[in-house]
């Protein structure tokens, strides 16, 4: 009991949603444009939540859903009791870091979001040929999408030198915990 | 009063054309909006994904930077650097405490005061009135508008247009001439910041967004966000071969079906970056 008590305070003390007040109504899902490529609708994560127990809280953290979710916000929108499940999937998926339970389907997916802040942690700002390259590097995709990249350098849309922050000293220190 | 001008990552990099029109229709009105000097990326979805407190410091750099370089207000033409922005300003002034903390550690002011616009609050404001005075070619063609996500959701935070049905950018479109059709995914999701990681997933998240603009007889997508912009334009192979069809539409920001309207020219406004070509407009 003392457990079950533990997880969903938890969630709320650390993002303010309770995830009780959830009543299942699965609107969230229906407008969910994700839904249907996630393993686990939005609505049922609510559910696997609210039911407490450690097993599912850990499944929830090896979910696919909680890395395809894109942050579009509908659900919140068009959630009748305004449950933040957005916040919710930030919470899910830094946990899910922490414990290292990313789901083996969407490490291309975290692999794309870290390559992408190293980018900015050196330079402060995103320079696209280094996060290609330290994507690939990370997914070992080394032919995907190689494709677009020569019509976007003769539309001027790749440039090849990274631009440098003043500040990225300090832009760098926020990276550190 | 001047007007900070924040073009964030994609504008500096993959959509140099959205800068060069909404900096080539600013002009063209009068006004000259600033670049915020030494900005830095706003961490886009990727910081928000993995840490919640970067997700907060690298917008908050941008917004006192923009303080102390004298602006009170910033146009930020991206949808999602908007919407970064605007959250994160909003979260610092429900908590003074981290605000302080976060002024401290930038060593800059951080009043939480700036006003953030996105680049449908600009034109309102700054252009719309005399657009029609300035037309010289009216954009006569059937256009399906495009919010997306990211500019007005979370609407209890950016509190622009109405979450569900937008309809600032029909209103602007009909000032130069052209017919909004009504239409059912003008803020469905296009697949955001998957375009590398899940291509599949934009392939039909964007499918069905051009799908459904075609269908009813639209002639151009027009849309405010680099990233929409993007997935819908430049992912095009892949979203024909998801739908199993050959499509044309062109998707054209707002600033350069706006700017096409006044007279700017297409090199100015960097129509020949698109990759789906806006050949007849
Ligand atoms: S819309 Fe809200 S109340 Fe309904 S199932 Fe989803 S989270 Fe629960
Ligand atoms: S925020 Fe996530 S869960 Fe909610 S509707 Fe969008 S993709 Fe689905």
């Amino acid at each position: 009991m003392s457990e079950k008590k533990e997880l969903t305070s938890e969630i709320r003390a650390a993002t303010g949603v309770n995830v009780n007040r959830c009543y299942q109504c699965g609107k969230c899902s229906a407008g969910c444009a994700l839904n249907e490529s996630m393993d686990y609708p939005p609505s049922v994560v609510m559910r696997m939540l609210q039911t407490n127990s450690a097993e599912s809280f850990d499944k929830t953290l090896r979910s696919q859903s909680i890395w395809l979710c894109a942050s579009c916000q509908c659900c919140i929108a068009r959630c009748p009791m305004q449950i933040d499940i957005p916040r919710l999937m930030d919470y899910l998926r830094a946990r899910a870091l922490e414990k290292k339970t990313v789901n083996r389907n969407s490490k291309k997916i975290v692999a794309f979001h870290r390559a992408f802040l190293d980018s900015v942690k050196y330079t402060g700002r995103l320079y696209e040929v280094g996060l290609v390259v330290g994507y690939k590097a990370r997914t070992l995709s080394l032919l995907q999408d190689l494709s677009v990249a020569p019509r976007m350098l003769m539309k001027g849309k790749l440039p090849l030198i990274p631009e440098r922050v003043k500040g990225r000293k300090l832009v760098k220190k926020f990276f550190q915990p | 009063m001047k007007t900070g001008f924040y073009p964030g990552c994609s504008l500096n990099g993959t959509s140099p054309e959205y800068a060069q029109s909404t900096l080539a229709l600013s002009k063209a009105f009068g006004i000259t909006p600033v670049e915020i000097s030494d900005w830095s990326c706003c961490g886009a979805t990727a910081a928000h994904n993995l840490n919640h407190e970067l997700a907060v410091a690298l917008p908050a750099r941008v917004l006192a930077l923009a303080e102390q370089q004298g602006f009170s207000q910033i146009l930020v033409p991206c949808a999602a650097c908007y919407n970064r922005l605007s959250v994160t300003q909003h979260a610092l002034n429900g908590s003074e405490e981290q605000r302080n903390a976060l002024a401290k550690t930038l060593q800059m002011p951080l009043s939480g005061k700036l006003r953030i616009l996105n680049v449908m609050q600009f034109i309102e404001e700054f252009i719309a009135e005399k657009i029609a005075e300035k037309i010289v070619t009216p954009f006569a063609h059937k256009v399906a508008c495009y919010y997306g996500c990211l500019l007005v959701r979370p609407h209890s935070v950016l509190q622009f247009d109405r979450p569900e049905d937008p309809q600032s950018m029909d209103a602007l479109m009909a000032k130069i001439g052209a017919t909004p059709i009504s239409w059912g995914y003008k803020t469905e999701c296009c697949g955001a910041g998957f375009s590398i990681s899940r291509t599949d997933v934009v392939a039909k998240l964007s499918g069905k967004i051009v799908k459904d603009a075609t269908e009813r007889g639209a002639e151009a997508i027009i849309v405010a966000c680099p990233m929409c912009q993007s997935n819908l334009d430049m992912r095009r192979p892949h979203i024909d071969s998801y739908l199993k069809m050959k499509t044309s539409i062109p998707v054209i920001y707002i600033t350069q079906a706006i700017g096409l309207a006044v007279g700017i020219s297409r090199k100015e406004l960097g129509l020949e970056k698109l990759f789906v070509p806006a050949k007849n407009f």
